[in-house]
């Protein structure tokens, strides 16, 4: 089978497909790309479905060597890519030969790029997908981060789409954002139905400046750091479901943002949710970074997410030859 | 019943159906939590990507491109209509063997000294009932189980263990469980079961459901990994 050596891993890079659902009843955390338009973005441009599994990097990201010729793209963070040395684009798919080194150097904007292979990453399915869910152990390759020396098995490239080499996505259709760095990255949010559980105008303290993402932030959350969101009630809940970008807060009245590799389910009340169409903006931030919460009706978080899918379907017909 | 349930959407890509809103953990509600969520699975709705019963309410997660909230919340009030009888299908007993106390069950000592008992006196009311699996979480075939006997209820540990083994079996508040595999864990550790409630490489690698009943028996030590 044809694979790809890894050489240096990395700070935190894993494998990560749509996630794995349908298992939640049981406890089984859903995981999945954090940033998931970038990474259907990198699938699209080497012609893979979207359900195709690829590479997250985080902060810092690897040096691989090729088995054989590969079609490949990377999307999300922008990181100074080479190929045996000569510098390789971010947003549009290139050829890379047999026995040549795809390496990541210093990153300008964003914490999290997937890198998409023509084929797929083709670890085992564990309960429906080869996402590698950290804290279980479970998925991708034995459930952890690469390590030098890993082989990462890859799949059957004549089963990708064919797909034009020379198409180089737009800051637009990238979702490159300028306001991350320095400025507040914006999501919007949905309220939650038991608003009760805060007291009166806690919607409008989350509103009322950025947040801060602290260093106590990984793939399972985001601990928040900023206005202080006061219960009715107290903090604790009989434990319900814990969907992706819900807003929670414990009892010292700083929030935790839920990303992918959040648990099934949680005992904090929850104030609101970030939007599915938002959840990459948050899924790019990192320690230190700063979002802002702005609350939209049901009605404009569908719409965003039509948008964002008409979008994708546009890029993949884009790639297309 | 339909008056007394609410549905909510949570963001837009989930909605929680809640069947009480008192804030403890109740069998009855609970059962009914159980039985929303396998009809709901049964309807197989387009669209919906997971269902999850716990205490008192059932989560559907789904994709908003495929269905919404509006939609499902019309599919789930059908679902619900007509009034289903109480279950009186048999209920699954999983009668679970552990070894308590000692370096298996550290915590045995401390949970009969804060509840003025002898540690057998301990495994004894730990042993007692006849538990219900309320929810699964936390971690891959973790079950909640209740409700323990008042006397033994004692809050979690003030600060967690970075590790717990794989087959501890723990207490907190009203609550036991079975850690499925070694992971941090605040709750007191009395004792250690062969039985494993998650192996991915089983058949079938989830041994409890939500609605099953437990029974914990205590056993020697020595029994420990001859069954698996």
């Amino acid at each position: 089978m044809s694979s790809f050596t890894v050489i240096r891993p990395g700070l935190q890079t894993t494998i990560q497909d749509r996630g794995r659902w349908g298992w939640q009843s049981r406890g089984v955390s859903v995981a999945g790309a954090m940033d998931p338009y970038s990474c259907r973005v990198a699938n699209a441009l080497v012609g893979n479905d979207a359900d195709a599994a690829a590479l997250e990097m985080t902060f810092v990201g690897p040096e691989l060597e090729f088995d054989d010729a590969r079609i490949v793209a990377v999307a999300g963070a922008e990181f100074a890519i080479t190929i045996d040395g000569t510098p390789a684009p971010v947003g549009a798919a290139f050829p890379v030969s047999g026995g040549s080194r795809l390496r990541f150097g210093d990153r300008a904007h964003g914490v999290r790029a997937y890198l998409a292979v023509a084929g797929g990453i083709t670890v085992p399915r564990i309960l429906g997908s080869r996402s590698t869910h950290l804290v279980s152990r479970m998925g991708g390759l034995a459930g952890r981060p690469l390590a030098a020396g890993d082989r990462v098995p890859l799949g059957d490239p004549m089963k990708a789409r064919r797909v034009r080499l020379e198409v180089q996505l737009t800051e637009v259709e990238l979702k490159r954002d300028p306001t991350i760095g320095p400025g507040a990255a914006r999501v919007r949010v949905m309220p939650d139905a038991r608003l009760d559980r805060f007291v009166d105008g806690a919607l409008d303290v989350l509103q009322s400046a950025p947040y801060t993402v602290s260093r106590l932030s990984d793939r399972m959350g985001f601990r928040l750091e900023g206005p202080h969101l006061q219960h009715s009630h107290g903090a604790d809940i009989l434990s319900e479901i814990t969907p992706l970008g819900t807003v929670q807060v414990p009892a010292s009245g700083q929030p935790i943002l839920l990303m992918a590799d959040r648990q099934t389910t949680g005992g904090y009340a929850r104030i609101a949710t970030v939007i599915s169409a938002d959840i990459g903006v948050a899924g790019q931030r990192g320690p230190d970074d700063r979002l802002s919460f702005d609350v939209c009706t049901l009605g404009e978080a569908l719409a965003a997410r039509a948008a964002q899918e008409r979008a994708l379907l546009a890029i993949e017909e884009k790639a297309r030859t | 019943m339909s008056d007394e349930v609410r549905i909510s959407a949570v963001g837009d890509s989930a909605l929680i159906v809640e069947l009480s809103t008192r804030h403890e953990a109740d069998a009855d509600v609970n059962a009914r939590a159980v039985e929303l969520a396998a009809a709901v699975q049964l309807a197989a709705i387009a669209g919906v990507l997971d269902v999850v019963p716990t205490f008192q309410t059932v989560g559907v997660h789904f994709d908003p491109l495929i269905t919404d909230a509006d939609l499902l919340s019309e599919c789930l009030r059908r679902v619900m209509a007509p009034q289903a009888p109480t279950s009186t299908a048999a209920r699954v007993v999983h009668r679970i063997p552990v070894s308590y106390g000692g370096t298996l069950g550290p915590d045995l000592a401390e949970v009969a000294k804060a509840a003025k008992l002898s540690e057998q006196a301990v495994v004894s009311l730990h042993a007692a009932p006849l538990y219900r699996v309320f929810m699964l979480g936390f971690t891959p075939g973790f079950a909640y189980l209740g409700s323990v006997e008042p006397a033994i209820a004692l809050p979690r540990r003030a600060t967690p263990r970075a590790t717990v083994p794989a087959g501890s079996v723990g207490i907190a508040g009203r609550q036991t469980g079975i850690y499925p595999s070694a992971s941090p864990g605040g709750w007191h550790i009395i004792g250690r079961t062969p039985i494993r409630p998650f192996d991915p490489e089983r058949a079938e690698p989830f041994l409890f459901n939500p609605g099953d009943c437990v029974q914990f028996y205590a056993i020697e030590p020595a029994a420990l990994g001859r069954r698996t």
